[in-house]
């Protein structure tokens, strides 16, 4: 936002933090030594790379966020039965179809999510956001009702976004 | 080996394989390009993921140590099947590949391939 | 019976490879092609992880990491080079 980023020692506490647990997980310990070393590299890389990084919106409300992560894990696999019945049986009785759906977000980072739900979630794949960022178009595997569809992105996946980012 | 770890190891195992191939097929036989990039991008995960989980019970029980960095590939394979989706069908739209005669909203896909040209022109 | 599991999930992913390799070959797209190269390197992970369990070590997970990443680089790289023309702009 600012034109002249300020140095500061904890530039991105989450990703730190996110770093820390990563480089912990790619070794496989919580020896002491590998918790000093990612500690150094999750202090360092962040003020490093902060001034590379593009303004994006705080999460508001993180118990949502988790909430919503449970609930996206418990759909893929749902979707993913689904998806391998209507792969499993006769491809002639598929209905494929575009649709465009009308999104009210208007942040990059949450249409990023959004789309990437639509993608692993039931039989649809985000295709492409048009420009003025208002419809996501979207292929559907195998349609039975375009409005009820389209409701259920909305209220199910749309509507915790925009309480996680509140926009 | 105790028995119910060999039993859920294994029914990890079978259940990952079956996904996966689930994927290929759906990547072999399904009519046109949009369908069959269903297949691949959801099936496949989640028969990788279910194999990764086999993995990791397996080197937990048999190295004595909580295993989890399998979960790196799980959470690394979730987060960028999404993407590869979209960059595929967003070449694919732009390409105009062939869609399904019986495929509904085909306006949709034209507006869809309006957009991304005039953000070109307009780059 | 962990033996034989391990048989039959790497005869599933072997057929697998074969049918991505059919679509490989027989396109028609370039889209299609580059969809099935990316299935392609899913399964191998999905090979070298069931080759990792049947032989008891840990030792392979950096090579399915390394080829998850790459793989994933590929794709994006061959999509936007298709899709402009240019890789860098």
């Amino acid at each position: 936002m600012n034109p002249q980023p300020r140095f500061r020692f904890l530039p991105m506490p989450f990703h730190s933090v996110l770093l820390l647990i990563v480089w912990l997980l790619l070794n496989n310990t919580v020896s002491f030594g590998h918790i000093v070393l990612g500690s150094f590299l999750a202090l360092t890389i962040p003020m490093l790379t902060a001034g590379m990084q593009n303004p994006q919106p705080r999460f508001h409300r993180p118990l949502i966020m988790i909430r919503y992560a449970i609930m996206v894990l418990g759909d893929i696999i749902v979707a993913n039965f689904e998806v391998a019945l209507l792969v499993l049986g006769p491809s002639k009785k598929l209905q494929p179809a575009f649709i465009a759906v009308p999104i009210d977000i208007v942040n990059e980072l949450p249409i990023t999510i959004l789309a990437s739900t639509v993608s692993l979630t039931p039989g649809t794949v985000s295709a492409e956001v048009s420009e003025d960022k208002n419809w996501l178009y979207v292929h559907v595997l195998h349609m039975t009702d375009k409005d009820e569809l389209i409701a259920t992105i909305k209220q199910r996946y749309e509507q915790p976004l925009t309480e996680i980012f509140a926009c | 080996m105790e028995f119910w770890i060999e039993v859920v190891v294994s029914a990890f195992l079978i259940f990952g394989g079956v996904f996966v191939f689930i994927g290929s097929l759906g990547l072999a036989k399904l009519p046109d390009f949009y369908t069959r990039l269903h297949a691949p991008t959801k099936a496949t995960t989640l028969g990788m993921g279910s194999l990764l989980v086999a993995s990791s019970v397996m080197i937990t029980y048999q190295q004595g140590y909580l295993s989890l960095h399998e979960l790196l590939i799980t959470l690394f394979l979730l987060i960028t099947a999404p993407v590869t989706a979209h960059m595929i069908a967003k070449t694919a739209l732009h390409h105009k590949l062939h869609i399904i005669d019986r495929t509904t909203g085909k306006t949709s896909a034209k507006n869809a391939r309006k957009r991304e040209s005039s953000e070109e022109h307009s780059a | 019976m962990l033996s034989t599991a391990i048989m039959i999930s790497t005869t599933l992913v072997c057929i697998s490879l074969m049918l991505n390799l059919w679509r490989l070959f027989k396109g028609p797209g370039r889209p299609d092609r580059i969809l099935a190269l990316d299935t392609m390197y899913i399964n191998s992970i999905a090979l070298i992880i069931l080759f990792g369990i049947s032989a008891g070590t840990a030792l392979y997970f950096e090579a399915a990491l390394l080829i998850a990443m790459l793989g994933f680089v590929s794709t994006v790289a061959m999509c936007k080079y298709i899709l402009r023309g240019d890789l860098i702009e």
